[in-house]
C-alpha cells in the first residue's frame, strides 16, 4: 500500500469515527460557544470593544474548541488499546501521523465555520475585507493547530495526561498561530489583506516545520 | 560515534571528582562576578544602580537558552540510543532551565520597573521568555505524570525537542506583534556602547553563570541516579523475599460465557 | 523461525523476564504455560516487538528484531488482551479498516465474521460488545490476517465452548500452512495439541511440574539456569 493510500485509509477511519461519534458537534462546538459567551459577558456590553476584541476572540475559541478535538481522536486509539493495532500493522507510521492530522484538520474546518457564523452574529462583526485572506489564515491556522495536536495527542492516550497537561503543553507551543491568525484576520477583516503576507508566511513556516516534526518523530512516541 | 564520544565525555564530566571540582569553580566564578558586578563596575550613567541587574539578568538569559539547547541535544540523543542517561540530563538540564528563566523573568521585571515605571511590558524578548517557561514547565509536568519511564521519557524527549525548534518561531511572531505598536524603543540594555569595564563584568558574570549551570546539572544528575537507584531497593527486597510460588497445576477454568 | 537469547525485562526495579531462551522451529506450535503473573504475557509482547527486551536477543525468520521490528511486523498476527478495535466503527468496518492496512482483499470479511459468530452483529458497533465478542472479532482478523507468526495471549478467555473450538482452528489452520504458533494460557487442556510446550514463572523457564516426562524445551548451550 502505497503511503499516500494509507494516510488516506488513516483518515478515512478518523473522520468516519467523528461522525460516528458527533463529538464535535456534541462537545467541542457547544464549548466553543460557551467560550465566546463567557468572554461577550466580560467584556461587553459594549459594541465598540467587542467588534474590536472578535477576531481575537475567534481564535481562542477555536484553540480551546482544536484542544478539545486532538483528545477526542486520540480516546478512540486508547480504547482497547487500537493505536498498538497501528503500531503493529505494516503502515508507516509518518502515514498514521499525516492521516490522523488530516481528519483533526477536516473536523476543526468544520468547526471553525460554525464558530465564525457566531463570532459574526454575538460580536455583530462582518466577515467581509478580503475574505481570501481571512479563510487563507484559517485554513493555515488550522494546519498548524492539527499538527501539534496529532503530535502531542499521544500523551492523551493516557488519562492522566489528558486531563491538565496537554493544554499545558499545545497552548504555549501555538502562540505563533494564534498571533498570526488574529492580525492576517483582522487585517482582512478591515479590507488590508495585502498588508497580511508575512503573517500568513509566519504561518506557513510554522505549519512547514511542525509537519516536518512531526512526520519524523511520531514514530517514536508510538513505540512502547 | 558521535553519541559515543559524548556518552565518554558525560560519563567523565559527571563523576563525582568532576562535581567537587565544578563546585569550587562555581563558587570561586560566582565571587569573583559578584565582586565586579556589585563594586568593580561603575554604575550606568542613566539608569543608576539599578543596572547592575544586567549583570544577572542577561547572564540568566544566556543560561536559559543554553540549558534548552541542551536539553534539545540530549532529548534528540535519548531518542536516537533509547540510553536513560540521556533522558536523565535533559530533565536536569530543564529544571535547571526553568530556574534560570524565571530568574530571568523576576530580574527583568525588578530592572523593568524603575527604568520603564511598570512591571510587565509585553516587550518581545520578555513575553517570548515567559512563553518558553511555560513550555518547559509542560516538559516538567509531563515528568511528573505517574508513566512508566521509558514513555515518559519519550514524550519528554520530542516535547524537549519541538519546543526548541518552535522558540524561533515564537520570538519572531511576538516581535512582530510588538512592533505594530511604537511602544518604548529604549531597550533596557540600550544602544549607546558599553565602557570596557562593564563589557568585561558582563562576559565574567556569563562565564561564571555558565559554570554554575554546570555544576548544577552535575549535582541534578546525580540526584536523579541516587532516585532511580533508591527506587530499586526499596522495592527488590520485597520481589527477593517473596520465592516464586511453587507451581500448583491449574485446575481447567471454565470461563462462564459471558458474550 | 524464532530465536530467543537469554531475555530479560525490567520495569524500572522489578524483573519480570528472567533470562528466557528457547528456539522454535517453522511451522510448529509452541505452548506457553504458567500461572498468573509468570512473564508469559511479558515475553509474547516481547516477540510481537510490542517491547524491547532490557537485554537479550531475538530473532525472528532470521531478521534481528530488536534492531528492525518493522522488518517483522508483517509476519506477524496478535490476538491478546487488547482487541484493537475502534469502539464508534462496526465490527464490518474494524475488519475492513484492518484489511486495507494490511493489503487483504476485505471480500472474505463477512465470511470470517459468521466463522466467528458475528455474522448478525456485523454492523453493530463495537461499543455494544462484550468482551467476548471483542475476542471474536480478534479472532476473525486473525483469520483473515493467515499470518506467518501467530501469537495469542489467553485466546479462550471469556469465549464459550463454539468460540474456543473457533480459536482451535484458527490454530490447526496456521499450523496447517506451514506457519508458526505461539500459544500463552494456562488452560492446559488446550495446549496439550502443541508440539512443544516451555513452562514459565517467575520470569523464568522452569520444568513443568505436572508432567515430569515431558521437560522443559531444549535450551541453547549457556542459557540462564
Amino acid at each position: 500500500m502505497t503511503f499516500a493510500r494509507q494516510t488516506l485509509a488513516v483518515a478515512g477511519k478518523d473522520v468516519r469515527i467523528e461522525v460516528r461519534g458527533r463529538y464535535g458537534a456534541g462537545t467541542a462546538l457547544p464549548f466553543a460557544a460557551t467560550v465566546l459567551i463567557a468572554f461577550g459577558l466580560a467584556l461587553g456590553p459594549g459594541r465598540t470593544l467587542l467588534q474590536a476584541t472578535a477576531p481575537g476572540l475567534l481564535w481562542i475559541a477555536m484553540l480551546f474548541a482544536a484542544v478539545l478535538s486532538f483528545r477526542r481522536a486520540f480516546e478512540a486509539e486508547g480504547e482497547d488499546g487500537a493505536l498498538e493495532g497501528l503500531l503493529l500493522a505494516p503502515v508507516d507510521k509518518a502515514a498514521v501521523f499525516l492521516g490522523k492530522a488530516a481528519a483533526v484538520a477536516l473536523q476543526l474546518l468544520v468547526l471553525e465555520a460554525a464558530i465564525v457564523l457566531m463570532v459574526s452574529a454575538l460580536f455583530d462583526l462582518a466577515f467581509g475585507g478580503d475574505v481570501l485572506v481571512w479563510m487563507a489564515a484559517l485554513v493555515l491556522g488550522t494546519i498548524g493547530l492539527a499538527a501539534v495536536g496529532s503530535l502531542f495527542g499521544v500523551l492523551a492516550e493516557s488519562p492522566r495526561a489528558r486531563e491538565a497537561v496537554f493544554p499545558l503543553l499545545v497552548l504555549p507551543l501555538v502562540t505563533p498561530i494564534l498571533l498570526a491568525g488574529v492580525r492576517a484576520t483582522t487585517l482582512a477583516i478591515d479590507g488590508l489583506g495585502s498588508q497580511a503576507g508575512s503573517w500568513l508566511g509566519l504561518m506557513l513556516a510554522f505549519d512547514v516545520v511542525f509537519v516536518a516534526a512531526g512526520t519524523i518523530v511520531f514514530e517514536y512516541l508510538m513505540e512502547d | 560515534m558521535a553519541v559515543a564520544t559524548g556518552e565518554r565525555m558525560m560519563a567523565r564530566a559527571t563523576g563525582r571528582s568532576a562535581e567537587r571540582v565544578l563546585g569550587w569553580c562555581a563558587l570561586v566564578a560566582m565571587s569573583v562576578s559578584i565582586i565586579m558586578s556589585l563594586v568593580v563596575a561603575p554604575a550606568d550613567a542613566e539608569q543608576g544602580n539599578v543596572q547592575r541587574l544586567m549583570y544577572v539578568h542577561v547572564p540568566s538569559a544566556w543560561l536559559a537558552y543554553l540549558s534548552f539547547f541542551i536539553v534539545f541535544v540530549a532529548s534528540i540523543a535519548y531518542l536516537r540510543t533509547k540510553k536513560i542517561r540521556w533522558d536523565r540530563l535533559a530533565a536536569a538540564s530543564c529544571e535547571v532551565g526553568v530556574l534560570f528563566v524565571a530568574l530571568t523573568i523576576f530580574l527583568g521585571m525588578l530592572w523593568g520597573k524603575p527604568v520603564w515605571g511598570t512591571w510587565w511590558t509585553w516587550d518581545p524578548r520578555i513575553t517570548t521568555t515567559t512563553i518558553l517557561l511555560l513550555i518547559y514547565v509542560g516538559y516538567l509536568a509531563v515528568r511528573r505524570l505517574p508513566e512508566s519511564p521509558a514513555r515518559r521519557a519519550r514524550w519528554c524527549a520530542v516535547i524537549g525537542i519541538v519546543g526548541f525548534i518552535d522558540v524561533p518561531i515564537v520570538q519572531l511572531s511576538v516581535t512582530w506583534w510588538r512592533s505594530l505598536h511604537q511602544g518604548p524603543t529604549v531597550r533596557l540594555l540600550g544602544e549607546t556602547t558599553m565602557a570596557p569595564i562593564m563589557l568585561w563584568t558582563l562576559l565574567i558574570a556569563v562565564a561564571a553563570f555558565t559554570v554554575m549551570y554546570c555544576y548544577l546539572v552535575t549535582l541534578r544528575l546525580r540526584v536523579g541516579r541516587l532516585e532511580d537507584r533508591a527506587l530499586g531497593e526499596a522495592l527488590s527486597p520485597r520481589l527477593a523475599a517473596t520465592p516464586p510460588a511453587p507451581p500448583v497445576a491449574e485446575p481447567a477454568e471454565e470461563v462462564t460465557p459471558r458474550g | 523461525m524464532i530465536a530467543a537469547q537469554d531475555l530479560r525485562k525490567t520495569y524500572g526495579p522489578t524483573l519480570v523476564l528472567d533470562g528466557v531462551s528457547f528456539a522454535l522451529a517453522r511451522g510448529q506450535c509452541l505452548a506457553l504455560l504458567g500461572p498468573n503473573g509468570a512473564g508469559k504475557t511479558t515475553l509474547l509482547r516481547l516477540l510481537a516487538t510490542l517491547l524491547r527486551p532490557t537485554a537479550g536477543a531475538l530473532q525472528i525468520a532470521g531478521v534481528d528484531a530488536l534492531r528492525e521490528p518493522e522488518r517483522v511486523r508483517p509476519l506477524l498476527g496478535v490476538v491478546a488482551h487488547g482487541s484493537y478495535v475502534y469502539e464508534d466503527l462496526t465490527a464490518r468496518e474494524n475488519l475492513r479498516f484492518w484489511c486495507r492496512l494490511y493489503g487483504i482483499d476485505a471480500g472474505s470479511v463477512d465470511e470470517a465474521l459468521d466463522r466467528v459468530g458475528l455474522g448478525r452483529d456485523a454492523n453493530t458497533r463495537v461499543a455494544g460488545f462484550s468482551q467476548g465478542m471483542r475476542q471474536r472479532v480478534a479472532v476473525a482478523r486473525a483469520l483473515l490476517r493467515r499470518a506467518e507468526l501467530l501469537l495469542l495471549d489467553e485466546p479462550y478467555a471469556g469465549l464459550d465452548d463454539t468460540a474456543k473450538e473457533t480459536v482451535d482452528g484458527l490454530i490447526a489452520e496456521t499450523g496447517g500452512r506451514g506457519s508458526t504458533v505461539i500459544l500463552a494460557t494456562h488452560d492446559r487442556t488446550r495446549g496439550a495439541g502443541a508440539h512443544r510446550t516451555i513452562y514459565v514463572d517467575g520470569g523464568r523457564i522452569v520444568p513443568d511440574p505436572t508432567d515430569p516426562a515431558l521437560g522443559p524445551a531444549p535450551r541453547p548451550a549457556g542459557a540462564a539456569e
